[in-house]
């Protein structure tokens, strides 16, 4: 039988197994970028050859930056986001408080009444909501958005955030109360600081969603000006269908944001799964 | 009344005084979740059981059901995208998970070089809009640019290549397949992250009694894993069955070709929403809907009750 301690040969087997899988995982990728610098003519002659000074041509991202309006797509994306995110990092944090902190009549249902929104998905109400955002005069607001997003994001929040919050000591919060201390400061000054941390990865997690959503766009918040970029890349590549540079142009621009954003946070979007967060 | 008044007076002075912070903690979350999230979805499931008949509308009980089941207009329609679904679920289930499964267990390998960079680069996809991941593929798998019949090329298959994405037979497949790319890195990290939960001292105690390699994996790794398996496993239900983006995607509202790429989220988009010369349908729409909350409803309750509970023996 193998020894305990790996063999070269194992060792080797192992990296050739995720290698060619970090290959099939990153080379459309890949594809799509280099691509979106090349000039039509070699997009199709050698799609797999790197841009080089004869072939390198940056018509594609021309027709994008000057037919497509996505500096404001960016900008709504980049709004709805942040906005639904402190939204439910403040109100999930408050909430989280009071379950974890305070024994009051319906703690429990409370808590569970809040979790159902982990597994039922938000998208099954459309319907209603948008009769209900129609009636509000909400419908292609952002406000629509943000409001869905909110809503969509607080049951995950307050599930982990609770179960961080039950951590931070009970004498440090006593000792705020006897220094007499309201329990609002001592959520905001005490209690806040200490969970910047759980609080930073529900973040990563709520934006996921939220930046790559089609459903809610296309259905709430379809007009022109409040196009977020995945709605905006989707109707202009679909207009644009024939036009390869501008597709690979509008691609290469929606991931980039994406991959920015996940090269600075994935250590603690992956710490924050492997640590159990999720579950 | 007077009695009632001071009866409540009275009962309230014996208790602490209310502490309003509480409410003031939980309302905005609770009001914020109950208006848009939770009234929706009562909401949504109560117009299931109305139709609109002479511009009123009608309390028709289950009769959208029974519409959606069995009159000819619809129920073909239905029934082919409950089945389309179940397959969209089962190739994730045979596919992604155990895919997860096996680079899980390689990442778990001690003393791994490059092991976050694997990790970092195999999960990148999972972040991706299925906007973007949705159009990528589609060009690749494209007959007009040639990549894939290039690269099948190059390791001989050639004579396999098709235009997957267009035919009714395997259109699905490749959709499917490509929410498997999207998705792998889901399943990678939960169970990448149980198994670096399982105590050394039980591996370390199999190690002693000879048990390494294959049959550690089978016999220690994979039973203490089974936990997290569940849980994938109801993600993959919840997501596979609310699914639409990718489809909408890659195949157009139509989920063509033929409608052999329609899953509940695609017609239920087209049913409410309208599409070409179809009239949105608000009450049908809800009747949709209100199905496909019963069938992640029924998913999750079994998970609850019969599967988490078998596994918890497993746990520590």
């Amino acid at each position: 039988m193998a020894k305990p301690t790996a063999s070269p040969l194992r060792t080797g087997l192992v990296h050739l197994a995720l290698g060619a899988y970090t290959l099939i995982a990153l080379f459309p990728v890949f594809l799509v970028v280099i691509n979106s610098f090349k000039d039509r003519a070699s997009i199709f002659r050698d799609p797999l050859a790197i841009p080089t000074p004869s072939t390198f041509s940056l018509i594609g991202y021309n027709t994008v930056l000057t037919q497509g309006d996505f500096v404001l797509y960016f900008q709504n994306s980049f709004i709805v986001t942040a906005v639904s995110i402190f939204f439910v990092l403040l109100f999930g944090a408050m909430a989280a408080f009071a379950l974890s902190e305070y024994r009051f009549k319906g703690n429990t249902l409370m808590g569970l009444y809040l979790a159902l929104g982990i597994m039922i998905p938000i998208r099954l109400g459309t319907v209603a909501i948008l009769q209900g955002m129609v009636a509000a005069g909400l419908v292609n607001t952002l406000t629509a958005l943000i409001l869905v997003y909110t809503a969509q994001g607080l049951p995950l929040a307050v599930f982990i955030l609770n179960e961080f919050m039950r951590t931070v000591s009970d004498d440090l919060k006593n000792a705020g109360r006897i220094d007499g201390l309201s329990e609002y400061s001592i959520f905001f000054r005490l209690v806040l600081p200490l969970v910047k941390p759980a609080m930073a990865t529900v973040a990563v997690f709520t934006m996921i969603p939220i930046w790559n959503d089609l459903w809610f766009p296309l259905i709430l918040a379809p007009s022109d000006a409040t196009k977020t970029v995945t709605l905006g890349s989707q109707v202009f590549i679909g207009q644009f269908v024939t036009n390869w540079n501008a597709v690979l142009a509008a691609l290469t621009l929606a991931i980039v944001p994406v991959l920015v954003l996940y090269l600075i946070f994935s250590r603690q979007l992956i710490r924050g799964i492997t640590s159990g967060a999720v579950k | 009344m007077s009695t009632v008044e001071q009866a409540i007076v009275d009962r309230g002075a014996d208790r602490r005084p209310r502490r309003w912070h509480i409410l003031v903690f939980l309302a905005p979350a609770a009001l914020v979740y109950t208006a848009i999230m939770i009234l929706p979805l009562i909401e949504t499931l109560r117009l299931s059981l109305f139709n609109v008949k002479d511009g009123q509308s009608v309390f028709v009980g289950l009769g959208n059901f029974n519409v959606l089941f069995g009159d000819p207009r619809w129920a073909a329609s239905f029934w082919n995208a409950l089945r389309n679904n179940f397959v969209f679920f089962l190739i994730h289930m045979i596919v992604q998970n155990p895919i997860g499964v096996a680079l899980a267990a390689l990442l778990s390998v001690p003393k791994l070089r490059f092991g976050a960079f694997y990790r970092t680069a195999m999960f990148l996809p999972t972040l991706l809009s299925f906007v973007i991941v949705g159009f990528i593929w589609k060009l690749i798998l494209s007959p007009i640019w040639g990549v894939s019949p290039f690269l099948l090329d190059l390791v001989g298959l050639k004579s396999i290549f098709s235009p997957w994405l267009g035919k009714p037979g395997t259109a699905l497949i490749a959709v499917s397949l490509i929410s498997v790319w999207q998705y792998v890195g889901i399943p990678m990290m939960l169970i990448y992250a149980a198994m670096l939960n399982i105590p050394d001292e039980v591996l370390e105690a199999a190690e002693c009694d000879g048990v390494t390699g294959w049959s550690q994996f089978w016999k220690i790794k994979l039973p203490l894993i089974l936990p997290s398996i569940g849980i994938i496993s109801i993600l993959t239900f919840v997501g596979n069955f609310n699914a639409f983006d990718l489809v909408y995607t890659v195949q157009g509202a139509l989920a063509g070709p033929d409608g052999s790429t329609d899953i509940l989220g695609t017609l239920l988009y087209r049913t409410f929403f309208g599409f070409q010369l179809q009239i949105g349908d608000k009450s049908m729409g809800a009747t949709i809907a209100t199905v496909m909350f019963l069938i992640i409803l029924t998913g999750v309750c079994l998970y609850l009750f019969a599967i988490q509970r078998r596994m918890r023996r497993y746990q520590f």
